[in-house]
């Protein structure tokens, strides 16, 4: 039973995941976090700072994660293949049907059309992360040091596209000292 | 060596190597693929890259297999995909295990409550990135707004928001691509008669249909009505 959720999800999310792994990130968390509980939104966001220190696509770091911890070793390889599974399937598909001139240029306009809602889907998935258990000291306290660290976080990768990576290491460090 | 073979390598490396997800590995593919082993030329590289682009799924998936079957046929494309997902597969699972154990440190703790705000703004930030080169204007801003507001207020599944999106887009697409086709001979129904006055507007159009369409999803039998309608007034 388990690893048939595991398979719908990840297919699911393989064939509805346009613009890149942010934009499955709401995809994934609605089915992971809210639907079907298998991850606490901690975890989940715990899950996305490591897939983002470690190489390899996001998306399929979080399915070999979420499948791992909900049905071991084979529930991995199972969540990862299930998300690869749509692309195998288009190759041919797309292939055949999407590489003449025409029908490249109906997918992009329709591609650009999609952005600003994919946009959304990734603002929505940061706000629904924004909670109690993400920012632990808000509203406690004088200091409400987590919402500085996002304020700053997100100052330094918005204005000056700062690594993604130094910025969690060093959020890591202000974690270690503050708390 | 068998081509096969060679393309499992390559991807392997720059799985296991590309921190950034796929648009950081997109150079180093081009590097190996174009530069080095002269596999594919480097215009119909590009070209490939913009259909990959526009599919859903994982990037970087899409673009080992594009190539591997270009490069091999179906086993290029499945040694390709391998050896990329692969070094991510491994890695996660070594960190799966021993990020469980550890979790509930105290210094782990500490360390990730100061990481979780990061990870908000990190992804807050390319979301409205992304909300600039799309070029969204004060009326197309109602699509991003909605959007939000439906996931996020009304706890729709956003599996149901990019259907809309899709179809919303679809139709637009569909009525951009009339608009620039010289006078749309290739839809042989309402060709001539839609191309003079009406354009414009359904240019107007089409953006809303995006926005009107995820609320209809809701009451699922009017779904459709929307897009009937807006289809009507052209032909």
């Amino acid at each position: 039973m388990i690893y048939l959720q595991l398979l719908w999800v990840f297919v699911k999310i393989g064939v509805l995941g346009f613009g890149g792994g942010y934009a499955m990130l709401s995809l994934i968390q609605h089915d992971v976090v809210d639907h079907y509980g298998w991850m606490t939104t901690t975890e989940f966001a715990d899950m996305v700072a490591i897939s983002q220190m470690t190489p390899g696509p996001i998306s399929i770091n979080l399915a070999t994660y979420v499948g791992y911890t909900t049905a071991g070793f084979g529930g991995s390889l199972l969540a990862s293949f299930a998300l690869c599974l749509p692309s195998v399937i288009m190759v041919y598909l797309i292939l055949k049907l999407f590489m003449s001139k025409r029908n490249n240029a109906l997918m992009d306009n329709t591609l650009k059309g999609l952005k600003p809602a994919i946009a959304g889907l990734i603002f929505a998935a940061g706000l629904s992360m924004m909670n109690a258990q993400n920012f632990v000291d808000f509203g406690r306290g004088q200091y409400n040091i987590s919402v500085i660290i996002c304020v700053l976080a997100f100052v330094a990768s918005y204005f000056f596209k700062a690594n993604p990576i130094l910025l969690i290491v060093l959020s890591g460090v202000v974690g270690f000292f503050v708390y | 060596m068998k081509k096969p073979l060679q393309l499992f390598l390559t991807f392997f490396k720059i799985g296991a190597f590309t921190l950034g997800g796929g648009y950081a590995m997109l150079s180093l593919v081009e590097k190996a693929v174009v530069d080095q082993k002269k596999w594919i030329p480097s215009d119909e590289f590009w070209d490939m890259i913009a259909v990959v682009q526009s599919l859903p799924g994982v990037f970087a998936v899409n673009t080992a297999l594009y190539v591997g079957h270009r490069v091999a046929g179906t086993k290029g494309a499945f040694a390709a995909m391998f050896g990329a997902i692969i070094p991510s597969i491994t890695i996660i699972l070594l960190l799966a295990t021993v990020f469980r154990e550890y979790r509930d440190q105290p210094v782990v703790e500490r360390i990730f409550k100061g990481i979780r705000p990061c990870v908000v703004a990190l992804i807050l930030a390319p979301s409205l990135r992304m909300i600039k080169s799309a070029k969204v204007t004060w009326k197309t801003a109602i699509i991003p707004i909605a959007t939000v507001f439906l996931i996020w207020c009304c706890k729709i599944p956003p599996t149901y928001i990019v259907l809309a999106a899709i179809a919303g887009s679809l139709i637009y697409a569909i009525v951009i691509g009339r608009r620039t086709e010289d006078g749309g001979q290739k839809t042989k129904d309402e060709g001539p008669k839609t191309k003079g006055g009406l354009s414009p507007q359904s240019q107007v159009l089409s953006p809303q249909s995006q926005v009107l369409s995820p609320q209809s999803q809701v009451p699922s039998p009017q779904s459709s009505v929307p897009t009937q309608e807006r289809k009507e007034p052209k032909s």
